[in-house]
């Protein structure tokens, strides 16, 4: 009870000022790497986010090594997020130079940059613990993101650069939409696909320097990717997909960062995209639309279906049938009984399933122009398909089948 | 240099880490190949990501660091994070980069929130560590020099990353010799692979596994940075230096074994010759060196271009 | 409802049913045993497909169909685009899941008949960038009868080069496969098939977009391979070539509109169902088809002009 009402209370922004900004600035985090994640995603990009935010690494320490060397602060946080701006802009260079010049994949380019400018990242945090005023950098935590004992400045730029990468997504939604729906029409009409690309990249970027902080920048990917898959299991529309995605990171930001506010001990970075993860396993389970629940249920259905029209038109030919499913299915209808012999209705049944497909066939020959070899699935019966009108020429033709000879 | 090769203090700090190094770049180089070939570099990232919590459940089932009971259960978790991509993208028809994304991040951040809420941020086991492994801590005790190589009782003291890292290499040189052919084709033809009778599905679990088994053997000597480096870096290179598919395996594995050995002689001396008596990771250093190898592949490798005529 | 009453009344309907909409999911298990004879000779024939179903997102892309490929023959599958006819290949030699039917390569199930199928896939399948040379690739279709944990050796690298010299490609044995032309590349997909020394050759699409020479070869050896008594179908496109390459053909549209030797089978009224308005409209006239009513219209050409 009392963890609910920190909950409520952290919810509520009720829990202290830090928590606060820190909560708003999750939040509006959220909603700018779902809005930049669902562009991201819709160009299949989306593992790329993730050289970038690894390539941070080696711009935080550099940019910590060189504000010490002109006697700054090393953990002055916008220098911080300038620094790793740059280099994973460069990571994004690089890994768009090595896909274009080479014959190698984008996978293997993203593992590439990924891997060795971590490894540069690494090699450059242990100069800094060689430099006399490196031992206690504390650069650590932008691996993985610390907001405890976060200074109140620190929490202001974020909650500020948060809602400029907020306001950014929102103003760029209409050409980064055009792009992603069809790059080729967007070219046409004015909205050039490279410029906005670099835009989308670009607020990609500021969402990965924003969460470093919060995140961290082994989970920041995650802001980026799990709202809009998520999305995708509600909706085809790239716009609806792209408000959902946005509203899913926000919900799992703000959420997030008020969880982990309550205790010690609920790191920021992972509950916030355990919350995101939430979103996307009930999205994933029971959306009617995409959701592995329907799917199966939809499955069963047609299974269901082919199953039975076969054994109908198998039993309107006299013949036998032996596959347990049909059989099953046949039962079930009371179309046969159990020793396999029809009954009253199921010769009804076959006798009809045995007419629509007797129709369809000479559907095809009569009346080429309706379409009829498209719409046919052996399944529809072809009262769905054709006007009465149709069905009865097909019937006159079927009653004197040598007139058509 | 030489004099400082031939010392017992070259053998008992030095040689271990390069050892270990070196195994572990070539058990991730080699099935890094295939990977490379199938489109799935970043099944190693992912892999290697999601042995944390594999690790930290582990500790917490048997209260013990103990490596075996870790390497199972990083293995266990690198098969379930497989199958978990395998059933967002089939179930969900969701992309595999999204797909990976979305599992390999979810799984490290409940590896962290689990690492946060137990005690094993007590005993030696913390994020850094699963990040960058502790190379430079691998020391030989017993070691009095070049002759200890040869003598059982002091090899019995090696540190055991070393062995278990040369079984494992061993086994993955094995089974990648044995299903050569399968893994080629496969790869190359997957639909003509299953029309002749090939187990595709099974075929690719058991790289998936052996990149699984690799990633957390080595991850616990080197840390992940190396273990996704190694995938990645070499073969890549190696892709760029032939048409064949042995030589590029070939290769794969020089550029391998470059990296390990040149990556920590950089980091434990390069700071030295700057007249610094500190060394830099050598994890970082390696990952470092593969990338270089890669960046002067892309600029001069003889295949590093895609062939002109390509399929209509 | 009088029609349906008299569909009622006739039992077995099936001389009311046209081919097409016969499905037989019946298939007797003595059928596979051999313990009563089969009542066709398609039952052991080189392909027999009862019943193929095969969906593909809850709609059925192959419905119901039925299809028989008899020894030395050499058939052209034919159909509009999106007809099905890729996937009735893949669901017969079971490389996609079926919904419902069955399908006998020789009498026996699939699985067990492989080593007698060589199936060339749709060019758009393999991996261009794979580090494989052309002659690589050829001895790929030797690897099913090469044994497990065998590596290929030099007899294997000479009967490589033979295959590529019956497709006129030996000097291109040493270039990476992506490096070939179209043409080139679909010739050293044969080469393979020929490796695998098979009964039963099925292709997809091997004539799309390939250069006239290459077509030329690819038809001619083809079809020195159904005078040899193998059995050959391909899924085809052009259906001006179809009577000048092909003996029989399938025709499909989801199902299957007729089966047959060419000169019975490839009829304009066939066509006209398969096809449905848009044979006419899309200017697909198929000289090679006959003529609903032989003496109303101008003749067909003879074969030979039909190739281009």
């Amino acid at each position: 009870m009392e963890a609910l009402a920190a909950l409520v209370a952290a919810l509520t922004l009720q829990a202290g000022w830090n928590a606060s900004l820190v909560a708003l600035g999750a939040g509006m985090l959220g909603l700018a790497a779902g809005g930049a994640g669902a562009f991201l995603f819709l160009r299949k990009r989306a593992l790329v986010s993730d050289a970038a935010s690894h390539a941070t690494l080696p711009g935080v320490a550099a940019a910590f090594l060189v504000m010490v060397a002109f006697g700054g602060d090393g953990r002055f946080l916008p220098g911080l997020m300038l620094g790793s701006a740059i280099s994973a802009g460069l990571g994004l260079a690089l890994v768009a130079w090595i896909t274009r010049a080479t014959r190698l994949a984008e996978d293997a380019a993203i593992g590439a940059v990924l891997s060795v400018s971590f490894g540069l990242g690494i090699v450059l945090l242990t100069v800094i613990q060689i430099v006399p005023a490196g031992k206690a950098a504390g650069l650590e935590g932008f691996l993985l993101g610390s907001t405890a004992g976060m200074l109140q400045s620190e929490a202001v730029t974020i909650a500020v650069a948060g809602a400029i990468a907020a306001a950014l997504v929102f103003a760029l939604r209409r050409p980064m939409t055009l792009v992603a729906f069809d790059p080729e029409h967007a070219e046409a009409t004015g909205v050039g696909v490279w410029r906005t690309d670099l835009a989308m990249m670009g607020v990609a970027l500021l969402v990965t320097v924003v969460g470093l902080k919060i995140v961290g920048l082994v989970l920041i990917v995650a802001l980026l990717i799990i709202p809009p898959v998520a999305a995708r299991f509600w909706t085809d529309r790239v716009s609806t997909l792209a408000l959902l995605a946005t509203a899913f990171g926000g919900v799992a930001g703000y959420v997030g960062a008020a969880i982990s506010s309550i205790e010690a001990r609920l790191p920021t970075g992972p509950i916030i995209v355990l919350a995101a993860f939430a979103i996307f396993a009930v999205s994933f389970l029971v959306s009617p639309r995409r959701g592995v629940l329907a799917a199966l249920l939809r499955r069963r259905r047609l299974e269901a279906r082919v199953h039975l029209r076969q054994g109908l038109l198998a039993l309107a030919r006299g013949e036998a049938v032996y596959d347990r499913l049909t059989l099953r299915l046949l039962l079930a209808r009371g179309w046969i009984r159990r020793d396999g012999a029809m009954t009253e209705a199921g010769r009804a049944a076959a006798a009809a399933a045995a007419l629509d497909e007797a129709r369809w066939s000479l559907a095809r020959r009569l009346l080429p122009e309706a379409g009829v070899a498209e719409r046919y699935d052996g399944l529809t019966p072809i009262g769905e398909s054709l006007t009465p009108d149709q069905i009865a020429r097909i019937d006159r033709g079927l009653a004197r089948p040598e007139a058509l000879a | 240099m030489i004099e400082e090769i031939l010392s017992p203090e070259f053998v008992m700090i030095s040689l271990p880490p390069m050892l270990v190094g070196l195994l572990a770049c070539l058990a991730c180089a080699l099935p890094g190949n295939f990977l490379l070939l199938r489109r799935q570099a970043l099944i190693g990232d992912a892999i290697s990501h999601v042995a944390l919590p594999g690790i930290v459940l582990a500790f917490l089932l048997t209260g013990t660091v103990a490596a075996w009971p870790m390497l199972l259960g990083a293995g266990a978790a690198a098969l379930v994070a497989v199958a978990l991509i395998e059933a967002v993208r089939r179930l969900g028809r969701i992309e595999s980069g999204a797909a990976m994304g979305v599992v390999f991040t979810a799984l490290f951040a409940a590896g962290v929130l689990l690492l946060e809420r137990s005690d094993a941020s007590s005993v030696h086991l913390d994020v850094q560590h699963a990040l960058y492994g502790n190379l430079e801590s691998l020391i030989w005790f017993d070691a009095m020099g070049w002759g200890s190589l040869l003598d059982p009782a002091a090899l019995a003291t090696l540190p055991e990353a070393a062995p278990r890292l040369a079984v494992v290499l061993v086994a993955i040189a094995l089974l990648t010799r044995l299903f050569w052919k399968e893994l080629a084709l496969t790869t190359f033809d997957p639909a003509h692979a299953s029309a002749i009778g090939l187990p595709t599905g099974l075929i690719g679990a058991g790289l998936a596994a052996a990149t699984a088994v690799a990633a957390v053997a080595a991850f616990d000597a080197v840390g992940s940075i190396i273990v996704i480096a190694m995938f990645v870096c070499p073969p890549a290179a190696a892709r760029l230096m032939t048409d064949r598919l042995g030589r590029q395996v070939a290769w794969s594995l020089v550029f391998a074994a470059i990296s390990a050995i040149g990556g920590y002689v950089l980091a434990g001396y390069g700071p030295g010759w700057f007249g610094r008596p500190d060394a830099v990771s050598a994890a970082g250093m390696i990952a470092v060196v593969a990338g270089a190898i890669l960046a002067a592949a892309c600029l001069a490798g003889p295949r590093r271009r895609r062939a002109g005529a390509t399929a209509a | 409802m009088r029609l349906l009453e008299s569909f009622a009344a006739r039992s077995p309907l099936s001389q009311a049913l046209p081919a097409s909409a016969r499905p037989p999911l019946a298939q007797g298990p003595e059928r596979g045993a051999g313990a009563t004879p089969a009542p066709d000779a398609a039952a052991d024939a080189p392909l027999c497909v009862r019943g193929l179903t095969v969906a593909y997102g809850g709609k059925p892309a192959v419905f119901g169909v039925d299809a028989t490929l008899p020894a030395g023959s050499m058939t052209a599958i034919v159909g509009p685009n999106g007809a099905g006819k890729s996937t009735f290949l893949k669901g017969a030699l079971g490389v996609i899941p079926r919904v419902a039917g069955e399908a006998t390569v020789f009498g026996k199930p699939f699985a067990r008949a492989r080593h007698r199928v060589a199936y060339v896939p749709q060019r758009a399948s393999v991996d261009w960038d794979f580090p494989a040379l052309a002659e690589d690739v050829v001895m790929m279709g030797l690897y099913p009868r090469m044994g497990l944990f065998r590596l290929p050796g030099r007899r294997h690298r000479e009967t490589a080069r033979a295959c590529l010299a019956r497709v006129g490609m030996e000097a291109f044995a040493e270039r990476q496969i992506g490096q070939l032309s179209g043409g080139q590349q679909q010739r050293v997909f044969l080469a393979r098939a020929l490796a695998q020394d098979a009964d039963l050759y099925l292709l997809d699409e091997p004539f799309a977009g390939v250069d006239a020479a290459t077509e030329t070869v690819l038809v001619s050896v083809l079809q020195s391979l159904r005078d040899a008594g193998r059995t050959v179908a391909c899924v085809h496109h052009d259906l001006s070539t179809v009577a000048a390459y092909f003996d029989r053909v399938l025709l499909l549209n989801g199902a299957r509109i007729a089966e047959g030797p060419v000169a019975e089978t490839f009829t304009e009224a066939n066509l006209q169902a398969a096809y449905g308005g848009r044979l006419a409209t899309a200017g697909l006239a198929a000289p090679g088809a006959i003529p609903a009513t032989p003496a109303g219209s101008p003749p067909a050409p003879p074969p030979g002009a039909a190739a281009r």
